[in-house]
């Protein structure tokens, strides 16, 4: 007689591993799902007179990047930024254009810097915030004043502070995005 | 953590080949990105329908958004009420008080007005607003500030037109699509409104800064006569307001007149009215180039372009 295996012993954090396999679709676009709605989101808070809230669409973007390199190609800040430029009150095109840049700066600092840690992820991606709010200010349409440019030091905080927290939760949608749900035989 | 090794090319030619056509394809991305950014910077109106048609889709979402919103206002609000309840009290009887004073001399200005108004034999009625609704979202994250309404052209809605709440403006409906608007917020840095000072005629400019102040800026320069608490109201000057809408409390003195908080926070408002241009025939006149009379040009002033950048 054969004792019966606990429930557990054959199972990962991406659940069975006998018998089970992940499912393509959810593999391919829940990185694409979450980025949309994090750029639709900050549409649907409503705005206080100064902007707070850090860009969320750009942050979830950056965060796929940084966490999963490769998964992204590196041509994906066209479509997710013609996206999120439908949404965020910008002039179209500007978030084409500075997600773009963003995709291949960090692939050079990839290039540049192939061992990273969190610590590291985390000082880039609070200056790509940082320099894409900074740029956003710019090709804003507006005229820049010095009280605008201070009006946007909260936010950068703010979006600093948020990235260890974005990184949990991409953390949770890659567990999920990776769970084995698909049954084989 | 080290970069997947699948992503080294190494001596595939194919692999290779793919890197390179990846960052071509991602220059390209961004060469067009600068080309559509120019285009909505130099001509907005060229990919605004594009951004109309998206608002459309999700104003739906935004109007359920915005129902939730004011239901859970108000918990925190019931809450913090509570809790300040009795000093509150003691200061709202004695508010009381004072407005009852005030209301019985507004009672008697409103009466002579009347008196007066009847002298000068002018009509004048309530404005009807063109739509009543909710602000359903808004540019939270650009440093421009707009909102967004779920009321359209189908409901009426035409460029220009002021969006007021109760507590006072708004802003000014800026891009209309087929069922959702933009409008354009008092604090973004392309709204110029002209105003007045409640109490006398000091006529003035309130700018939007981008750091949610306004600045009013003086027409008359000289001494500055303004003082803090000062509440500003529209003048109904360029056409677009109708005069004596509350806008703005002064907060912050300048040489040139001073720093003023708005009165209607976007933030704070439940409803807010759409209503029709005070005076489209100004509106209309002030597109007019000097060289040409008003009358050649009066067919096709109600369609005027309402100002300000994108």
């Amino acid at each position: 007689m054969i004792e019966r295996l606990a429930p557990t012993a054959r199972a990962d954090r991406y659940g069975n591993r006998i018998n089970r396999a992940r499912s393509p679709w959810r593999a391919a676009s829940v990185p694409y799902a979450t980025i949309m709605i994090a750029s639709l989101l900050p549409f649907l808070l409503l705005a206080d007179v100064v902007p707070l809230l850090p860009p969320l669409g750009f942050l979830m973007f950056l965060g796929w990047r940084i966490m999963r390199p490769g998964l992204l190609p590196i041509w994906v800040g066209v479509p997710l930024g013609a996206f999120d430029d439908l949404f965020s009150g910008q002039p179209f095109g500007s978030a084409v254009l500075l997600w773009s840049i963003a995709m291949i700066t960090l692939e050079l600092i990839e290039t540049r810097f192939p061992w990273r840690g969190f610590w590291q992820d985390w000082f880039t991606a609070s200056l790509g915030a940082a320099a894409y709010i900074a740029l956003a200010m710019v090709v804003s349409g507006g005229p820049l004043t010095m009280a605008m440019a201070l009006a946007t030091v909260p936010q950068i905080a703010l979006a600093a502070l948020l990235y260890p927290f974005i990184a949990q939760v991409i953390a949770r949608f890659d567990r999920f995005r990776l769970s084995r749900s698909r049954r084989i035989g | 953590m080290a970069p997947p090794s699948s992503r080294r090319s190494g001596f595939s030619k194919k692999a290779q080949y793919s890197v390179f056509t990846g960052y071509l394809l991602a220059t390209l991305g961004a060469l067009l990105g600068l080309a559509l950014l120019a285009l909505s910077l130099w001509q907005p109106s060229a990919l605004a329908p594009l951004q109309g048609g998206a608002q459309d889709v999700v104003s739906p979402a935004g109007r359920a958004g915005a129902t939730v919103r004011a239901g859970s206002g108000s918990v925190a609000d019931t809450i913090s009420a509570y809790w300040n309840a009795g000093a509150q009290n003691a200061t709202l009887r004695e508010e009381v008080e004072i407005a009852r004073i005030r209301l019985a001399e507004a009672e008697a200005v409103a009466a002579e007005n009347e008196r007066l108004k009847s002298l000068l034999a002018l009509a004048e009625g309530e404005i009807e607003p063109v739509a009543t609704t909710r602000l359903i979202g808004s540019s939270s994250t650009s440093s421009r500030r707009f909102a967004y309404l779920s009321v359209g052209r189908v409901d009426g809605i035409e460029t220009g037109m002021p969006v007021r709440s109760a507590r006072g403006v708004v802003g000014r409906v800026l891009e209309v699509a087929r069922s959702s608007s933009r409008v354009l917020l008092l604090t973004d840095s392309e709204s110029v409104l002209p105003v007045r000072r409640a109490a006398d005629d000091t006529v003035a400019f309130a700018e939007g800064r981008g750091d949610g102040f306004l600045r009013i800026r003086l027409i008359n320069l000289g001494l500055n006569p303004l003082q803090e608490g000062d509440v500003f109201v529209t003048s109904g000057a360029g056409g677009y307001y109708r005069p004596g809408v509350a806008v703005a409390v002064l907060t912050e003195l300048t040489s040139d007149g001073g720093l003023a908080r708005l009165m209607a926070n976007p933030s704070a408002t439940d409803f807010v009215s759409v209503e029709p241009i005070f005076a489209p025939v100004a509106v209309g006149a002030a597109l007019v180039p000097v060289e040409e009379r008003i009358d050649s040009a009066e067919n096709d002033a109600p369609s005027a372009q309402g100002g300000g950048g994108n």
